[in-house]
């Protein structure tokens, strides 16, 4: 038989029919749904008097509008509860499974989903936000889809979609201490760039991927959308198999075994072909921070401000310029020396668990610097911040002088109350630095957790690897 | 998804090029939860002389006067001429919604951004393209003569003036027939309903976990 990469294999398992022009009419496992993209859709369906193919594939939750405070009063902002009180009418009318604003299983949709075990690998995963490349961490095809399809899939179960080219990026070696799977997202975007993964699904492999945690592994896909790709993904083994065990929507007994058997047979083949292939190695990565406007402007934490008299070309240089103008920085100021204002840790792609534990062992005993307005920790779910309160990190994170908030995507793209100030600096977990993201003018610098909680501290950038 | 055959219909010259997707439909918008009810918001900014948010009822808002659509002559057009890229930036929906409401049904342009042309056959828009003289002539035709109307036959692939004159526009077969036919891709999709329950069907059996 031909070797086959992980992608081809879960691809080919999902067609339902080939079109002449080369698409195919693909197969959607599981759709997640949340109140920002789904209400036209919604719509759509009311409008044409159709009905969902097959309910129990998706599962809805509210995060990007939900407050992080007084989760009592409910919501103040009266557009944003409406959308919110929008996503509980149609999950009612359609029968669609919805964690709502009191569940203490609501929180950002990609975190929401992994916990509750409703990704499994080998699935097909799409959901009405680009950071459905998440999922990829199990093994699975997840992508970001736009309205019109998220009514698609919810009509037919189905997508109609042409097959991306398949781009394998290796990260070999040993992970150095410290390094997470932020610094490697944002090492490798920071080499191939917003736009070098553009036409490809992306495949994360090597020694320093396997090493990740299950955390780590969705920080890392998560980003792949930063990258341009269609989505990102990492083969199947044990670490992924023992996430998923047990969790309340993974299957159980026999079916499990059955599953687990099939899953195993998850991983690109030896000699299979990649339409590309990268190698890097993992000695060379160090914390990684982002110093502009685009997360591919972003540098390890040793360097300096660049200078756009170094750019390679006339486009990059007026990229670089413009970036240094919004974020208010001198070339050649070194990263470390850059104060900070405001203090975000959560978001899809570094709201769990394990984030809040390697933010929590830094901030320890410590407290927030004074020139440091606002540290927020932002669980990405009720029940990330059950946990985290059962291991008592909250108490930890309040000590500090951070403020512990309920769950929801917050200050990652301030659609809710947490937002930035013009001209305010973020250390932020989040995943997108474009001007305005975080409130308008505000300045956001990408991080790791545990980079995000020591700049806290330090009330600027430091090197955590010898900050300790 | 609205069938779209024949139309002839009032025509609303819009004379910019790069006319953008924020433009047509400024982002504050995006927050509603509807498909439709975009039409009064549609230029939002080049209309009104306030600034606008979702909700707002706009009868009494204050219009640009020398913005086109807010002229008298041109009140219930359904054909819009444009300039080139028509529809560029962001990839919202929200556009061909709002253009949709206002009451467009068709466009026409030397050029439009790729994934706006897409998105008007996906909610029942006709996009056509024709060359710039003819659009020139067009815009004139339009703006010297008050209630000018095009006769648009999609199953010819004609535009053609009041004068009898016809120009020939080119549209993919098979978005032709789908925007014909009113077939929205779900509609499409679901002519495969028999193919798609027996690829469950299989799949129940060989990968039951995923049910
Ligand atoms: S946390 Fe941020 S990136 Fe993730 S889904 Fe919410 S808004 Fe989008």
């Amino acid at each position: 038989m031909k070797a086959k990469t992980l992608f081809d294999k879960i691809w080919g398992q999902h067609i339902v029919k080939e079109n002449d022009d080369g698409s195919v009419l693909l197969y959607i496992d599981r759709h997640l749904v949340h109140e920002v993209t789904s209400p036209q859709a919604f719509e759509g369906l009311r409008l044409a008097g159709r009905k969902p193919w097959r309910v129990n594939a998706s599962v809805a939750t509210p995060d990007h509008n939900v407050p992080t405070t007084e989760r009592d009063k409910g919501i103040t902002d009266p557009v944003s509860r409406t959308q919110v009180e929008t996503l509980d009418s149609n999950c009612e009318e359609f029968g669609i499974t919805e964690f709502g604003l009191d569940d203490i299983r609501q929180g950002v949709v990609h975190v929401m989903g992994p916990e509750q075990g409703l990704i499994l690998p080998g699935m097909t995963v799409v959901c009405g936000d680009s950071h459905t490349s998440t999922h990829g961490a199990f093994g699975s095809i997840a992508m970001g889809i736009g309205t019109s399809e998220v009514e698609h899939v919810l009509a037919t179960q189905c997508l109609i979609q042409k097959k991306p080219k398949v781009m394998r990026i290796n990260v070999n070696g040993a992970r150095p201490n410290g390094i997470t799977g932020k610094d490697i997202a944002l090492f490798i975007i920071g080499k191939v760039g917003t736009a070098g993964g553009t036409g490809y699904a992306l495949e994360f492999a090597g020694e320093a991927i396997r090493s990740l945690s299950m955390e780590g592994r969705m920080t890392l896909c998560n980003m792949a959308i930063e990258a341009g790709a269609r989505c990102g993904m990492i083969a199947v083994d044990d670490v992924t198999i023992d996430y998923v065990n047990g969790r309340p929507y993974a299957p159980s007994g026999e079916i499990w075994e059955q599953a687990e058997a099939a899953w195993r047979q998850l991983h690109s083949d030896d000699h299979a072909n990649f339409d590309k292939e990268l190698n890097f190695q993992a000695k060379d990565i160090v914390p990684q921070v982002s110093w502009g406007t685009s997360p591919e402007m972003e540098l390890p934490i040793t360097e300096s401000v660049p200078d756009p008299l170094d750019a390679r070309d006339e486009v990059q240089r007026e990229g670089w310029s413009r970036a240094l103008q919004y974020m208010g920085l001198q070339a050649g100021t070194p990263l470390q020396d850059i104060n900070i204002d405001k203090v975000f840790i959560g978001s899809c792609t570094n709201g769990r668990i394990e984030d809040f534990r390697e933010a929590a062992a830094m901030v320890k005993g410590k407290h927030v610097a004074k020139n440091v307005k606002l540290a927020l920790a932002v669980p990405g779910s009720g029940l990330v911040k059950q946990q985290a309160e059962t291991e008592g990190l909250d108490t930890i994170f309040r000590e500090a002088g951070f403020e512990w908030r309920e769950p929801g995507c917050s200050m990652c793209l301030a659609m809710n109350a947490d937002r930035l100030e013009p001209r305010e600096r973020c250390a932020s977990t989040s995943n997108r630095n474009f001007e305005g993201r975080q409130g308008m003018g505000g300045r956001t610098h990408l991080v790791s957790p545990a980079m995000a909680a020591a700049a806290a501290i330090a009330g600027h950038f430091v090197d955590i690897r010898d900050w300790h | 998804m609205q069938a779209f055959t024949k139309l002839n219909g009032l025509v609303a010259p819009m004379d910019r090029a790069n006319v953008d997707t924020d433009a047509i439909i400024p982002k504050q918008f995006l927050k509603s939860i509807k498909r439709t009810g975009y039409g009064p918001f549609l230029f939002d900014e080049w209309r009104y002389e306030d600034h606008g948010e979702p909700g707002m009822d706009c009868t009494n808002r204050p219009k640009r006067a020398d913005f086109v659509l807010n002229k008298q002559r041109y009140q219930g057009a359904e054909i819009l001429l444009a300039r080139e890229n028509f529809g560029c930036g962001s990839s919202r929906e929200h556009a061909p919604w709002a253009i949709l409401d206002f009451g467009f049904s068709c466009v026409i342009a030397p050029s439009f951004a790729d994934i706006f042309f897409n998105n008007c056959f996906k909610n029942g828009i006709l996009p056509i393209v024709l060359d710039d003289l003819v659009m020139d002539q067009l815009f004139k035709a339009c703006v010297k003569h008050e209630g000018y109307r095009l006769d648009v036959d999609l199953e010819q692939q004609t535009v053609t003036t009041p004068g009898g004159e016809s120009f020939h526009f080119e549209v993919d077969t098979f978005r032709k027939h789908c925007l014909l036919n009113g077939l929205d891709d779900i509609a499409l999709t679901l002519t495969q309903t028999d193919v798609i329950c027996s690829y469950e069907n299989e799949r129940r059996k060989s990968a039951s976990w995923l049910f």
